[in-house]
């Protein structure tokens, strides 16, 4: 074997040693201590699978996973909704000299403080927030609607974030769309809609999983959003992972129900990733 | 099915543990110096207009770690060397836990004020552990009810039921903290929050299900706050002058009630490490926090007001009269204990208290 042969060997893995101790120090290290902590017992420290079992067996705890999945669900599609009409937009519409200002418009709210941003729509949707009082004000409501400090508020905040995420995916992957499809469906006969349908939406397809994926993992995972603005009326599962941490400082319990939460976050990737590659294919 | 023995998944845990403070204390150490007082707080000591004049006194720097929650403030304790910390910031209540786990050293009475303190809240029961002081009370207030007396007759605050009932239905925040919360539940009730056992659980879940019909948000300290200001609710379960106080200058309006059936005393205690490396400035730090002009501070800190527990307080007398400051014996008469449950009741505590938030 020449020496050549060995460097050649040897440079992909030299190039890729930073990225695996990267992972290693900071994501599968850590990630086997929470699953060694959530099989042990809080009190006296032994193995224990009631961490587990209090997750499947308590209502109140399925619940908030029933909860989080709820509002992902409701997030992840009102956000591809209204992000794709807008990327589509700032992808066709908008002169391409005048795009980059216009992206830049686009993300301007990721500029502010993600906790600043989440008091600010508190205010905006409280009681005499600006929404209130102007339906009131104009006569289409009698009295103030409540709108904070619940599951619509923690739904708006979530999309005002993510419709700039999914954007950019999918403003990224129209971009990438080659004129000559378009013309080629023309040729063929295709009216605008029915090439939208056919052509368009499958190829940029990509982009919206990848932004919905995206949406669905952070979303799922932000303690932030709901615990400003939902006003603790139900309870999302980052909430209850939190809630056994501050005051008893039941590390085993949380770690367990974290678990659970990445096995669900897992499986949405598992689904998203087979579905992608079909969509390739 | 619970086994208390060392496996190796523990035994690798352990490890695990161990290389994790490692790092995390390596990553500490470059900003920290051996001369600076290391302090585990609460948000109200972290205010520079307290902590600026003992550091210019004693010339030292004064490192804070925020952390809300005595699990969590353990937590870190856990995940650092012997010897990183020197004082901390606790419920009173839960000085015990410090002490069982070997990391409070015994104050030393003669040196602290402790004649000048309200005797009410030196909470021997808790801060005293095998004859040794562990902990001094610093600062304490009530969990009780906060209004806004142009909206709520304040005569209707005077009583528990009126948290419950129609008239105020949809105008009600309840503060997200299951301990003081199901004390108020358990002082309507007519229980003492003392005497609580796991028999009484029905009978205050029921009590908190009707607080929660009521109310249109259950809140941490921002944004219970925030609506209380905002004038989203009107009405605050658990509230009290650490709510209250902080925005009398900006709404007057809002105040707070010491009700007939009484309400909930909280307070924090001042420790002091064992392995500290700085004994004598954690003293001093001590002794400043608990000096009339430090209790002052701490008292009308931004974070959060709250009383001194030092009845010599500098304050003037227009913080006295926002914190009631002369209204004080008066209400720490009427005032029970927080509530205290073993690890076993806590948790079910916290269980039932995670019903009630679900229940819609």
């Amino acid at each position: 074997m020449s020496v050549c042969g060995r460097n050649s060997r040897a440079l992909p893995w030299a190039l890729v040693t930073p990225a695996l101790v990267w992972t290693l120090l900071f994501f599968v290290l850590p990630f086997i201590a929470m699953g060694l902590s959530s099989l042990t017992a809080h009190e006296g420290g032994g193995f224990t699978l009631a961490n587990y079992s209090q997750f499947f067996t308590d209502p109140s705890y399925w619940w908030a996973m029933v909860n989080s999945l709820e509002v992902t669900a409701i997030v992840t599609v009102i956000s591809i909704l209204l992000a794709y009409p807008f990327a589509w937009i700032l992808a066709e519409m908008v002169p391409e000299r005048r795009q980059r200002l216009a992206l830049m418009l686009a993300v301007l709210p990721f500029w502010t403080s993600y906790v600043v941003r989440s008091y600010s729509w508190l205010l905006v949707l409280a009681q005499n927030g600006v929404i209130n009082r102007t339906l009131t004000g104009i006569g289409l409501i009698g009295e103030p609607l409540q709108l904070a400090n619940t599951r619509f508020a923690t739904v708006t905040g979530f999309v005002h974030f993510f419709v700039m995420l999914l954007t950019l995916t999918i403003f990224a992957n129209l971009k990438q769309l080659s004129p000559s499809y378009r013309k080629a469906a023309a040729d063929l006969g295709a009216g605008p809609v029915r090439t939208f349908l056919h052509v368009v939406l499958p190829l940029t397809l990509p982009g919206i999983m990848v932004g919905a994926f995206l949406t669905f993992v952070l979303c799922i995972g932000d303690y932030i959003t709901p615990q400003i603005l939902g006003g603790n009326n139900e309870l999302v599962m980052p909430q209850l992972v939190m809630m056994q941490i501050g005051r008893r400082g039941d590390f085993p319990l949380a770690s367990a129900l974290s678990i659970i939460l990445m096995a669900v976050v897992t499986i949405a990737y598992l689904a998203c990733a087979r579905w992608l590659k079909i969509e390739r294919a | 099915m619970t086994v208390n023995a060392r496996t190796p998944l523990s035994t690798l845990k352990s490890h695990l543990a161990a290389a994790c403070a490692a790092t995390a204390l390596l990553v500490a150490a470059s900003g920290a110096q051996a001369a600076d007082l290391n302090a585990l707080i609460w948000c109200d000591h972290s205010d520079p207009a307290l902590l600026e004049p003992f550091e210019k006194a004693n010339d030292v720097k004064v490192n804070v770690k925020e952390f809300e929650g005595t699990g969590a403030g353990l937590a870190i304790v856990d995940q650092s060397q012997p010897g990183d910390w020197d004082v901390m910031v606790i419920d009173s209540i839960d000085v015990p836990r410090g002490v069982e786990k070997g990391l409070f050293e015994p104050l030393p009475e003669d040196k602290l004020p402790f004649a000048d303190l309200f005797p009410e809240v030196k909470m021997d029961k808790s801060t005293i552990v095998d004859g040794k002081r562990y902990g001094i009370t610093e600062k304490f207030g009530y969990n009780t009810i906060g209004f806004n007396k142009t909206k709520i007759d304040p005569a209707d605050m005077q009583s528990l039921a009126s948290l419950t009932s129609d008239k105020y239905k949809g105008k009600v925040a309840i503060y997200d903290y299951y301990l003081p919360v199901i004390g108020m539940a358990a002082l309507a009730i007519g229980k003492k929050t003392a005497d609580l056992t796991e028999a009484d659980l029905p009978a205050l879940k029921a009590e908190l299900l009707k607080m929660k019909a009521n109310a249109k948000l259950v809140g941490e300290v921002t944004a219970s706050q925030t609506a209380l200001a905002t004038g989203e609710v009107d009405i605050l379960v658990g509230g009290g002058e650490w709510v209250t106080a902080g925005l009398a200058k900006e709404n007057p309006a809002l105040d707070f009630s010491i009700p007939k059936e009484g309400a909930v005393l909280w307070s924090q205690s001042l420790a002091m490490f064992k392995d500290s490396k700085n004994k004598d400035m954690a003293l001093k730090f001590i002794q400043y926090i608990m000096s009339p002009e430090g209790q002052a501070r701490l008292a009308t800190s931004s974070c959060y007001w709250g009383m001194p527990a030092n009845k010599t307080a500098a304050l003037t007398d227009e913080q006295k009269k926002i914190l009631r400051f002369d209204e004080q014996p008066g209400f720490l008469a009427r005032a029970q204990a927080y509530p205290a449950p073993n690890a076993d009741l806590d948790k079910k505590m916290q269980d039932m208290w995670t019903e009630m938030l679900q229940a819609q």
